[in-house]
């Protein structure tokens, strides 16, 4: 039975220095948490104060309905993945995934029954006599899976667990991290600055900045619906466009272009677009600006072109195929007007 | 590939003007040489040549005053067969190794986990306890040693106050030897100083993990501070042994010069320094100092031979 996790009013502060203020959150039993955010907006510290790696300075963190705040580490149920993958070094394979049960006496034979279950998993059993040593990164990232798994913990940590590892790597272990949340169905917190992992394998994302959660939610929420610039520029990939945006009448006026909106856009200072939701064909939407190109990227399934508009802001576009656009051409922007996004001077979504 | 082709391509005349391999040194070495040389005459001649002509006397009768006599191995003969000082001191001085280079790396390594957990001014109490090293083996700490170990040194003072009569410990031979080594613990300021070097380089992740699978302090230090730590232990305990036979200077000074009472503190290097220079054999003495090569350097090779067992390497 998965398990579920509360944050109430979370704090920590080392010594008069605030890290984390006053985080609330619910994470559903059998949720796969993707914290994510930028270098030191608190992630890292907040995962580590689940695990009881930290203390916690105020709050309440409640685990299936109990408090855990002054719980030891152990007790928690919780296994964690470390960056660093934390394998012993002088321990061979079954050594390493054996430690945890060694330590809390469980006898051999289940010991040797839950290392190779665990090592058929992720199917590293010709490596269970192998030091970590003469292991490739990706084979250590495993074993260091397989540690927590048998553990059969309630809850299972990552903190940045693919961050050492190749591009191509890091996607096969996205895959894979995926599908053992999919076979074991544990309630599962997954820490990451890559929005494009927590894009792909998140339930729920948590987006984190100076030690407050900016917004929290299903993935396509916070993608479609940003409550505000950062997760609207966070959240995407390439990163949404910001444009400088005035009200005039009823109309916003952007890039020198007055755009007709089909909603209320009183207070908007930003208009928002997403590079994927731009195109230069004539008639699909509305005209955003006329841009002049300054670069094309073929990527083959893509054409990104990045331009600039007349009163010199930069914007980026995302076309679908191969398109042939011509350098320091000017051409027209269309976008669909249901897919804007308008914020206010403090940075709010309107 | 390129330049090769070309070089063995040159026209005769070309190859044959190339300069000489002496040339070359002399021309693109020397300056190298030259800097090296200072080192060089002393390592020769104060080094090298010392042991050789050591190596040679330990096959001679020699008085100092007289021609060395080629005796042959008849100074090793003696020493193994005919010499029961020889054995006394070899017994004093491995009784003084197995016990102190333990007891001292275990004290050393106490203290460097102690300042490990990051106490405030720990520059401060590195460099107090760093300090012994530095005057433990001088000959007025061996004097400081003597005051306090002597029948109404500080230690009996200090037993008084609990109406308990020590004796003298310098001078009862059940405890001569274990002043000694007490010195030598009180000197772990070297090898702890290695240890807080060796502590601080293993990750502290590898502690937390081992805390989040409930692993005690204690499970924590034997299975992961000290295997992690072998290649410190193993360095610091070849050096300590290696100090550890060649101790001299405080036997000297709290038996005098004897090794008394009852040889209990006739350290090997002492029986040495006596036959060389009490007794004027130094043929004798060079073959007893070719011994104590011998056995370090064959303790020093079995360390080596047995690392692979038990001491871990990381990457």
């Amino acid at each position: 039975m998965a398990t579920n996790i509360q944050l109430r009013q979370i704090v920590k502060a080392y010594g008069d220095i605030q890290v984390i203020h006053g985080i609330d959150l619910d994470i559903e039993p059998g949720e796969f948490t993707v914290f994510v955010g930028p270098s030191g907006c608190g992630k890292s510290t907040l995962l580590r104060m689940i695990a009881g790696l930290e203390p916690i300075s105020g709050g309440d963190l409640v685990i299936d309905g109990q408090r855990m705040n002054d719980v030891p580490a152990a007790k928690r149920g919780i296994a964690m993945v470390f960056q660093s993958y934390a394998l012993y070094p002088h321990m061979n394979v079954y050594q390493n995934l054996a430690f945890g049960l060694e330590t809390a006496k469980t006898p051999k034979e289940e010991i040797k029954l839950r290392v190779q279950r665990a090592a058929e998993i992720l199917q590293i059993v010709p490596l269970l006599q192998r030091k970590p040593k003469q292991l490739s990164g990706g084979q250590r990232q495993r074993v260091a899976i397989g540690r927590a798994i048998v553990r059969e913990p309630k809850i299972f940590l990552f903190d940045e667990p693919l961050s050492n590892l190749d591009a191509e790597l890091r996607v096969q272990m996205r895959v894979e991290i995926a599908k053992l949340h999919n076979d074991l169905g544990n309630t599962m917190i997954y820490v990451t600055h890559d929005q494009v992992e927590a894009m792909t394998m998140a339930d729920k994302i948590v987006v984190l900045r100076l030690g407050v959660i900016e917004q929290a939610g299903a993935p396509l929420e916070l993608y479609n619906n940003p409550k505000n610039l950062f997760v609207a520029g966070f959240i995407g990939s390439p990163k949404m466009n910001f444009l400088t945006a005035a009200e005039d009448g009823a109309g916003l006026k952007v890039a020198g272009n007055m755009l007709q909106l089909p909603r209320a856009v009183a207070g908007a200072t930003t208009l928002g677009v997403r590079p994927e939701h731009i195109t230069l064909l004539e008639g699909h939407g509305i005209k955003l600006a006329d841009v002049r190109v300054d670069l094309v990227e073929n990527l083959g399934g893509q054409t990104v072109v990045y331009a600039t508009t007349a009163d010199n802001q930069p914007i980026n576009i995302v076309l679908e195929g191969q398109r042939a656009v011509e350098l320091g051409s000017t051409v027209a922007a269309y976008i669909d007007p249901a897919r804007i996004h308008l914020f206010n001077a403090e940075g709010t979504a309107i | 590939m390129t330049a090769r082709s070309l070089e063995s391509g040159a026209p005769a005349t070309e190859r044959a003007a190339t300069p000489s391999l002496w040339s070359r040194i002399w021309h693109n070495d020397a300056p190298g040489y030259l800097f090296l040389l200072p080192w060089l005459i002393g390592f020769l001649g104060l080094t090298i040549g010392p042991m050789l002509t050591s190596l040679y006397l330990s096959f001679t009768d020699f008085d100092l005053l007289t021609s060395p006599d080629w005796v042959g191995t008849d100074n090793y003969m003696r020493m193994f067969t005919n010499d029961p000082k020889f054995w006394a001191s070899m017994r004093v001085t491995m009784f003084f190794v197995v016990f102190s280079v333990p007891l001292k790396l275990a004290f050393a390594l106490a203290v460097a986990m102690l300042l490990n957990r990051g106490i405030r001014g720990l520059p401060m109490y590195r460099a107090l306890f760093y300090l012994p090293s530095l005057l433990g083996a001088s000959v007025a700490i061996a004097i400081l040693w003597r005051q306090i170990f002597a029948g109404d040194g500080l230690v009996n003072k200090f037993l008084a106050m609990f109406d308990i009569i020590g004796p003298s410990w310098i001078s009862n031979p059940k405890t001569s030897l274990w002043t000694l080594i007490i010195l030598s613990i009180w000197q772990f300021g070297s090898p702890m100083i290695i240890f807080l070097a060796g502590l601080r380089q293993i990750p502290t992740d590898m502690y937390e993990a081992a805390s989040l699978d409930g692993a005690s302090k204690w499970r924590q230090f034997v299975k992961i501070t000290l295997p992690l730590l072998t290649p410190v232990v193993f360095f610091n305990a070849i050096i300590q042994t290696i100090e550890a036979f060649k101790s001299f200077t405080p036997a000297f000074i709290i038996s005098g010069g004897t090794g008394n009472p009852i040889n209990s503190t006739l350290f090997y290097t002492l029986y040495l320094y006596q036959e060389a220079f009490g007794f004027f054999r130094m043929g004798y003495a060079s073959a007893l100092a070719w011994v104590l090569l011998a056995l370090v350097g064959l303790f020093t090779a079995f360390s080596f031979l047995t690392s692979k067992y038990w001491v871990h390497y990381d990457e």
